[in-house]
């Protein structure tokens, strides 16, 4: 009964992702947004900001350019999951939705199907970041697994955006959502020490960073790219427990949606 | 309809006003996101000002241009998706069966934007001057730097109406507004022009037309009058709302003839 289950989840999950995935890649209205922003983001931050690599008491020291890179791949991983929760909202906005619940035997794949879609999409666009950032002559001093634990926590990030989203989509059902989606996790990523370390915030903005749950991934990240890492396991558990947590939110708006028909 | 000019010109500008005004989901965000960036930005950057040949020592008051040149990239939105709109829901049709001149339209679909732009600049300035930020310029320089922002949110305003036009979708309308953040992302925005230390970065700076806007609202609000830097930035606004509106006023003939 347990193995049928599952198989069911998995036929449903992969119906689903198929479709979001195949939208993604054929509407470039989906697909090159999703590439460009964390290209525009990176290309200013990198490029604009250089000089403050300079600032006394900036010692990154792979430079200013993978310090920048390890906020914008975190930033493209929850937005990957945000953009996929637009398609969601769109989907029942439309009606397709509630055609893939009468459809479905398990609709809990329609949330796993989303999710895999989302992170489709952050390979995707993983992919041509790194690319650019290679060429840009951007430093990495980290070992091979400690790159690996850098794109693993951004699937982390990517999961528990994209669970989030998801909980918003399938309560409101509409794009008009679209803010709700994007607003918190843009606010929660700009709170976080996006532009110089932590010990060089102060005021309001170190007050709120050094509680943010974004900065220690952050932080992470930023020692994983430079072969010093640094909150390791206080990054992975953040990441595990807002996957955790905002998977049972997603849960929480599909059974929702079920009674919203 | 009355056919003077000045009447059709009111008619519209009433319309347009009243419907911004009505509309919170327009105002908040070009308000509320701005601001919030100035917040963040002033927070993670102000060791910026202890680099050699920052021009100020508050961040805040470098930082505090960017809000007016963000608040007008709404504009270009909210202009441009009224006017989709319009055309969407056959509005558009029903005015080209009035005698109505194409130069009222356009003219009076700009006062949303207008009185949007005075509050938003109102608005920035008062939170940043409560915030700690200078304003050499003294009491006369916060009038010229609201219409200043004013100009350059009316002037890409103009773009707005004519993406509306050209392509007549809302959506394709709110498919401009990642093309325009890269215009303010190019630019001197966050470090003055002399500190960008990346070359390329610098020469598509120099001459990316935000940047002397930037620099424009900057002049007033750190170094007091300089007029050099006001003109520039006011013939730029000026010379972008001229090609927004000889380009809209083309596009209008054409959709007038389709429909």
């Amino acid at each position: 009964m347990s193995e049928q289950r599952t198989a069911g989840v998995r036929d449903v999950a992969r119906g689903v992702a198929w479709r979001s995935i195949h939208n993604f890649l054929t509407n470039p209205a989906f697909l090159v947004p999703s590439l460009l922003f964390p290209l525009f983001f990176f290309v200013s931050f990198a490029g604009g900001l250089a000089a403050i690599g300079e600032v006394p008491g900036f010692d990154f020291p792979s430079g200013y350019t993978a310090f920048q890179f390890v906020f914008v791949l975190l930033q493209s991983a929850a937005f990957g999951g945000v953009f996929t929760g637009f398609a969601m909202a769109r989907d029942f906005e439309s009606g397709f939705g509630r055609r893939y619940m009468l459809a479905a035997g398990h609709r809990s794949g329609i949330v796993l199907g989303y999710a895999l879609a989302a992170l489709f999409r952050a390979f995707v666009t993983w992919t041509v970041l790194s690319a650019v950032a290679l060429v840009a002559g951007m430093e990495i001093a980290g070992s091979g697994g400690e790159i690996l634990a850098l794109y693993a926590l951004a699937v982390l990030v990517n999961v528990a955006a994209t669970m989030w989203a998801a909980g918003v989509a399938l309560r409101v059902r509409s794009i008009q959502g679209g803010p709700l989606m994007q607003f918190p996790v843009f606010l929660v990523l700009f709170l976080a020490p996006v532009y110089v370390p932590l010990d060089l915030l102060s005021g309001w903005i170190h007050a709120i960073a050094s509680i943010n749950p974004v900065t220690a991934m952050l932080e992470a990240g930023r020692g994983f790219i430079s072969g010093d890492p640094v909150l390791v396991i206080a990054a992975f558990a953040m990441g595990l427990v807002l996957s955790v947590l905002f998977a049972l939110w997603a849960k929480g708006g599909l059974r929702s949606a079920e009674a919203g028909g | 309809m009355s056919s003077s000019l000045g009447n059709q010109v009111g008619q519209l500008a009433r319309r347009s006003i009243v419907r911004t005004l009505r509309q919170p989901a327009q105002i908040v965000p070009a308000i509320v996101f701005p601001l919030f960036l100035l917040a963040v930005n002033t927070g993670g950057l102000k060791d910026a000002t202890s680099l050699p040949g920052f021009p100020t020592d508050s961040y805040l008051t470098f930082i505090l241009a960017v809000p007016f040149i963000q608040g007008a990239l709404f504009s270009v939105m909210n202009s441009g998706t009224d006017l989709a709109r319009d055309i969407e829901t056959g509005f558009l049709n029903r005015l080209a069966l009035t005698p109505l001149r194409g130069a009222a339209l356009l003219s009076g679909l700009l006062a949303g934007a207008t009185v949007l732009g005075v509050v938003q600049a109102v608005a920035y300035l008062a939170v940043g001057l409560i915030a700690g930020a200078e304003m050499a310029a003294g009491a006369g320089g916060a009038l010229v730097l609201v219409l200043l922002s004013v100009t350059i949110t009316v002037a890409f305003g103009t773009i707005g109406l004519f993406a509306a036009l050209r392509f007549g979708s809302g959506e394709a309308v709110q498919g401009l507004f990642p093309v325009f953040f890269v215009f303010l992302f190019l630019s001197a925005m966050t470090l003055p022009l002399d500190l960008l230390t990346t070359d390329w970065f610098h020469a598509i700076a120099s001459v990316n037309p935000v940047t002397y806007l930037l620099e424009a609202i900057r002049s007033l609000l750190i170094e007091g009058w300089n007029l050099g830097d006001l003109a520039l930035g006011f013939g730029i606004a000026l010379a972008i709302g001229a090609v927004g509106m000889t380009a809209a006023s083309s596009a209008l003939k054409s959709r007038l003839v389709r429909t």
